[in-house]
């Protein structure tokens, strides 16, 4: 309950009357609970383009980042070139890299492209699993280490190509793995604030946490009730997320923590 | 080398290809670009030139640039401390054999699966000095009400007590690591007569000091980048004393442009966070317990 315990005030609050949030004691369960605020949030700020932008981002980070990272993982775990293991040493290391080291240079980079103020700054590196990327690479790997080898000996045999038991054989197998990394990807770009805020200026573009921060600063604290109902449209879908894959969840972070 | 052998190694690089190139262009490729724009003089305005290492002089004169790193480094060493012991109680709280459904075995996690953003703001208004859910509750109790955010002394600590609710990912791997502690050692330990408290310092918390150590290090290289709590909930304020290392490098670079200087703040804060690092994995061998060393 502790754990939850903003969460419901989040949604009490959003559920209140003028006249019921400023009421002491504070009230739990308003009575009556009210919609209004949900109502009248979107005409206060273009909140259904902000849900819709963050969508956009998201959706084209988790793609790129599932296809680039089980393509990656697939080498690193089932194919054998030279150098293969130190490479795999430096993408482990590279997990320990703090942004901002690279966050600058980046930046001018994307400036020079012209790509500032447009979404791809936000997703472009996902497709070539930079950034998170060798984390859920390493994720991956674990998973289609368990996988018996005989299974590539005997499509090779049978003629099948590489990318062939990638595709038909591998995807197939660890889809338990690659829905770990869609949630884990698709939580972290719908909540990342810092790259969206140093990339994108015009309101037009913002995504639902800059939206979220936007509402604030332009209304304050008076309206509360406005700002906690946006709050909780802005975390329904990791919530969804998160109630329909529980299991596959905590599987996958026990496996990534304990076998580090 | 067989044709075999040749094509699966061709084909073995094409599958990391996308990796080598992220890696190369957007990782390693800006870091050392990160170090030349460190020796510049850069404003995106004026056309840059190169200064040297006076960047770095001039950190080491920045008062904002020390207060920075001490509240951060403040910030990073209370809530780890802070994050390990919750996470520690938490898990050893849900390891007993009670039956708990599956939705409370995981509800400790939704807090770190939610936006920072969102969170912060519910905090603003539970910690309102006014009218806030915890001043109300404290008052009625009798209890001080401190200003919570807007109080220099307060503020600070009103961040680290919201890191509590991201413990989730520390209970996990506890709660794995708990799980992995045999049972016979429990049953040899029960029968030397060990009680509860002898029972964790002896064989519970020995055996998961590898998870300890993995935590440490993760939660402290996470712990630095704390940022959007600062940004949405204080900014920084009151008097700074919420200014975060990277809430003053992302002023630095995307509000003034000081690209240079904030790349030389990047590098000197990478230098602390390495060093932190390496002292803790020279000291592992200390502290941590490794159960292979002694099968070996």
């Amino acid at each position: 309950m502790f754990f939850l315990l903003p969460f419901i005030w989040m949604m009490s609050t959003s559920l209140k009357t003028p006249a019921q949030v400023w009421t002491y004691p504070p009230e739990w369960i308003p009575r009556p609970p009210s919609l209004r605020s949900y109502f009248e949030i979107w005409t206060m700020a273009p909140i259904l383009l902000f849900i819709k932008n963050s969508f956009i981002v998201t959706g084209l980070t988790v793609v790129g980042m599932v296809l680039s990272c089980s393509m990656v993982a697939f080498g690193f775990a089932r194919l054998r070139f030279r150098g293969r293991d130190i490479l795999f040493v430096i993408l482990l290391g590279s997990m320990i890299l703090p942004p901002q080291i690279y966050m600058i240079p980046q930046y001018l980079f994307f400036t020079f492209l012209g790509w500032v103020d447009t979404f791809k700054p936000l997703y472009v590196p996902y497709w070539f699993a930079a950034y998170l990327g060798p984390f859920y690479i390493f994720l991956l790997r674990q998973f289609l280490l368990t996988i018996p080898s005989e299974l590539d000996d005997a499509a090779r045999i049978d003629g099948c190509s590489w990318f062939g038991i990638y595709t038909r054989i591998m995807l197939p197998l660890i889809k338990p793995a690659l829905i770990v990394t869609v949630i884990f990807c698709f939580t972290w770009t719908w909540n990342d604030f810092l790259t969206p805020l140093i990339y994108l200026g015009a309101r037009e573009k913002y995504t639902l946490t800059l939206g979220l921060r936007y509402f604030q600063s332009q209304y304050g604290m008076r309206y509360i009730r406005e700002l906690m109902a946006t709050s909780t449209i802005s975390i329904v879908p990791t919530l969804v997320l998160f109630f329909l894959c529980q299991k596959y969840f905590v599987k996958g972070i026990s496996i990534s923590g304990v076998k580090k | 080398m067989t044709g075999l052998q040749r094509e699966e190694e061709w084909t073995g690089y094409l599958f990391i290809l996308p990796w080598l190139i992220g890696f190369g262009v957007f990782v390693i490729g800006p870091i050392i670009a990160s170090f030349f724009i460190s020796l510049l003089k850069a404003d995106m305005l004026t056309p840059s030139k190169f200064v040297g290492v006076s960047n770095y002089a001039q950190s080491i004169h920045d008062p904002l640039f020390w207060k920075s790193l001490v509240n951060t480094c403040y910030y990073t060493f209370t809530t780890v401390l802070l994050g390990i012991a919750a996470g520690l109680g938490f898990a050893l709280a849900l390891n007993q054999r009670i039956k708990v459904t599956n939705f409370f075995r995981t509800i400790y996690y939704l807090p770190s699966m939610v936006s920072i953003v969102a969170l912060s703001l519910v905090w603003v208004w539970l910690l309102n000095p006014e009218i806030g859910f915890v001043n109300s509750v404290l008052g009625g109790l009798g209890l001080p009400q401190p200003a919570w955010l807007f109080s220099e002394t307060w503020a600070m600590p009103s961040l680290i007590i919201m890191s509590i609710w991201f413990v989730g990912p520390n209970i996990v791997i506890y709660l794995a690591a708990l799980q992995g502690v045999p049972d016979y050692l429990y049953d040899a330990i029960e029968i030397e007569g060990a009680g509860t408290f002898k029972k964790f310092g002896y064989l519970t918390f020995p055996m998961i000091t590898p998870a300890i150590l993995l935590t440490l290090i993760m939660n402290t290289i996470w712990s630095f980048q704390v940022f959007a709590q600062a940004y949405v909930m204080t900014d920084g304020g009151p008097n700074n004393v919420t200014l975060t290392s990277i809430l003053y490098l992302y002023r630095q670079a995307f509000q003034y442009f000081h690209m240079g200087y904030a790349s030389a703040l990047a590098w000197l804060l990478f230098v602390v966070i390495l060093a932190i690092t390496l002292i803790f994995f020279k000291s592992s061998s200390i502290w941590v317990f490794y159960e292979a060393e002694i099968k070996k």
